[in-house]
């Protein structure tokens, strides 16, 4: 069977997913509004968490907190669900398809064969929508993909069971009941105020603009404090995770620009709109983070005057970051 | 950035585009897509060429009699003990020891079945390897990366 689901490609796995999710259930909206509203903008460089032996440095919230967020904010009931048995997990979703329940799911990329080979890491954060089973192959719209794709349900199993933090132990989500009104301008105010809090005060110096300015320093030092090769890998490891398939560019930051661009008409705001340029000038500066730093891995020469480059405009991105946060909350401050 | 400006610079996307967000003449989002850049396409290689790099170590070691084969169908997986142990249900401390050419040598076929199928392996398939790491990326050409 195959549910009718209108498959959409964007550039970010879970705010597509919830994009795609909130279309069929009625609520037509752009991947952008999702993603702010579920304040999916983040920074977090966490040198003690170790992501294929390198620091975890992060662009974005942890996974399923946009769908969460987003949800929660517009009044939507969700339902969700963890399996410790892999049979039960996929009789759980075969049941909810022969209802006629779209049901997204959180995989690890390594397991799925419609990735691109060169793709295919062990990252366990990854979203997509079962819309259907066909025999032995289940229907995925994977909003990272152009058209809808088939899987094999030995594959969608592994995936869903891989292991590895985070460990997405079969789970499955989907909308239960949508509401009958929608405070619009409410859930994108409690978005814009959700990320400027986190960007601007959380209280550990990991993350938001703080974590920016550490990983600006940690990296000033790694020529001095790694060998040649691991520096190379350690910058090429935060290039992956701000630039590789759905970030939609420049770490996020491109995404929420365009969120800003539709919050602006959403709250009858012009100070948005500016703030939506300068959010877009923001994510070119960390594009040219990327640019540069690509260079130094190809050049693979840890030369010191190039990290302090790559530190600088690290420090520029802070502050830049950093006084947008500030005007972004006082805009919405009225 | 703007619309002309989203690079199309394709390298490992196997003919995937994905979606980039870019702002038109009109200062207005939308969405273009691309099928890679540069920047991202060195730091992808640079990924990858690690991998090779670890298993031309891993073959090197199981010919010198220091590793058992299955280490390299694990680093060929990109995994490490600790992974492998959580997928396969085996205590940590027995996959290491199956790392070992000596115990891994001794193993029947059943101990060896939780291994294949992870690896999507037959039983003799996972006995052996490669002169040459074979990797799953066929557009994968290490001179093109430098």
């Amino acid at each position: 069977m195959k549910i009718d689901f209108s498959h959409r490609q964007f550039a970010h796995c879970e705010s597509g997913v919830t994009a795609n999710l909130l279309n069929h259930h009625g609520f037509p909206c752009s991947e952008a509004l999702v993603f702010g509203i579920g304040a999916g903008l983040f920074f977090a460089y966490v040198p003690f968490i170790r992501i294929n032996k390198m620091p975890l440095t992060t662009y974005r919230i942890g996974p399923g907190s946009i769908f969460k967020k987003a949800t929660r904010r517009l009044g939507i009931e969700v339902r969700k669900q963890k399996f410790n048995n892999p049979a039960a997990a996929e009789k759980e979703l075969d049941r909810l398809l022969v209802a006629g329940r779209p049901v997204g799911a959180q995989t690890g990329v390594f397991w799925l064969p419609f990735f691109p080979p060169a793709y295919r890491f062990h990252f366990n954060g990854h979203n997509l929508v079962v819309i259907g089973k066909d025999e032995d192959d289940y229907l995925i719209s994977d909003p990272i993909f152009e058209e809808p794709v088939r899987c094999p349900a030995s594959d969608l199993r592994k995936a869903r069971f891989a292991q590895g933090a985070p460990a997405p132990k079969g789970k499955i989500y989907y909308i239960e009941k949508m509401p009958t009104e929608f405070d619009l301008p409410g859930a994108v105010t409690a978005g814009i105020r959700d990320v400027c809090r986190v960007m601007l005060k959380t209280p550990v110096p990991l993350v938001g603009v703080r974590g920016i300015r550490l990983l600006s320093r940690q990296l000033a030092n790694w020529p001095t404090k790694l060998d040649e090769e691991q520096t190379i890998l350690h910058l090429g490891h935060v290039i992956r995770m701000q630039e590789e398939i759905g970030t939609g560019g420049g770490g996020f930051r491109f995404i929420y620009a365009a969120f800003l661009q539709e919050a602006a008409e959403l709250l009858e705001n012009d100070r948005l709109l500016d703030l939506a340029g300068h959010c877009t000038d923001i994510g070119d500066l960390w594009r040219d983070f990327a640019l540069l730093a690509s260079r130094v891995c190809r050049g693979r020469a840890a030369v010191q005057d190039s990290f302090n480059d790559l530190a600088e405009l690290l420090r520029q991105c802070a502050a830049e970051e950093e006084k947008f946060y500030r005007q972004l909350q006082a805009a919405i401050c009225r | 950035m703007k619309k002309e400006d989203v690079p199309q610079q394709g390298g490992l996307n196997a003919g995937c585009r994905e979606v980039n967000y870019a702002v038109d003449s009109d200062g207005r989002y939308t969405l273009e897509q691309s099928v890679g850049w540069e920047a991202k396409n060195i730091a992808l290689r640079q990924a990858w060429t690690a991998i090779v790099a670890q298993l031309h170590a891993v073959i090197t070691e199981i010919k010198a009699g220091k590793k058992s084969a299955l280490a390299y169908h694990m680093v060929r997986k990109q995994m490490d003990s600790h992974l492998l142990s959580q997928y396969t249900g085996l205590a940590h401390w027995r996959v290491k020891r199956h790392l070992k050419p000596a115990v891994f040598a001794r193993l029947d076929r059943t101990a060896l079945v939780p291994y294949a199928e992870l690896f999507g392996l037959s039983v003799d398939a996972l006995r052996k390897v490669p002169d040459e790491p074979d990797l799953p990326l066929p557009e994968f050409d290490q001179a093109e990366g430098e």
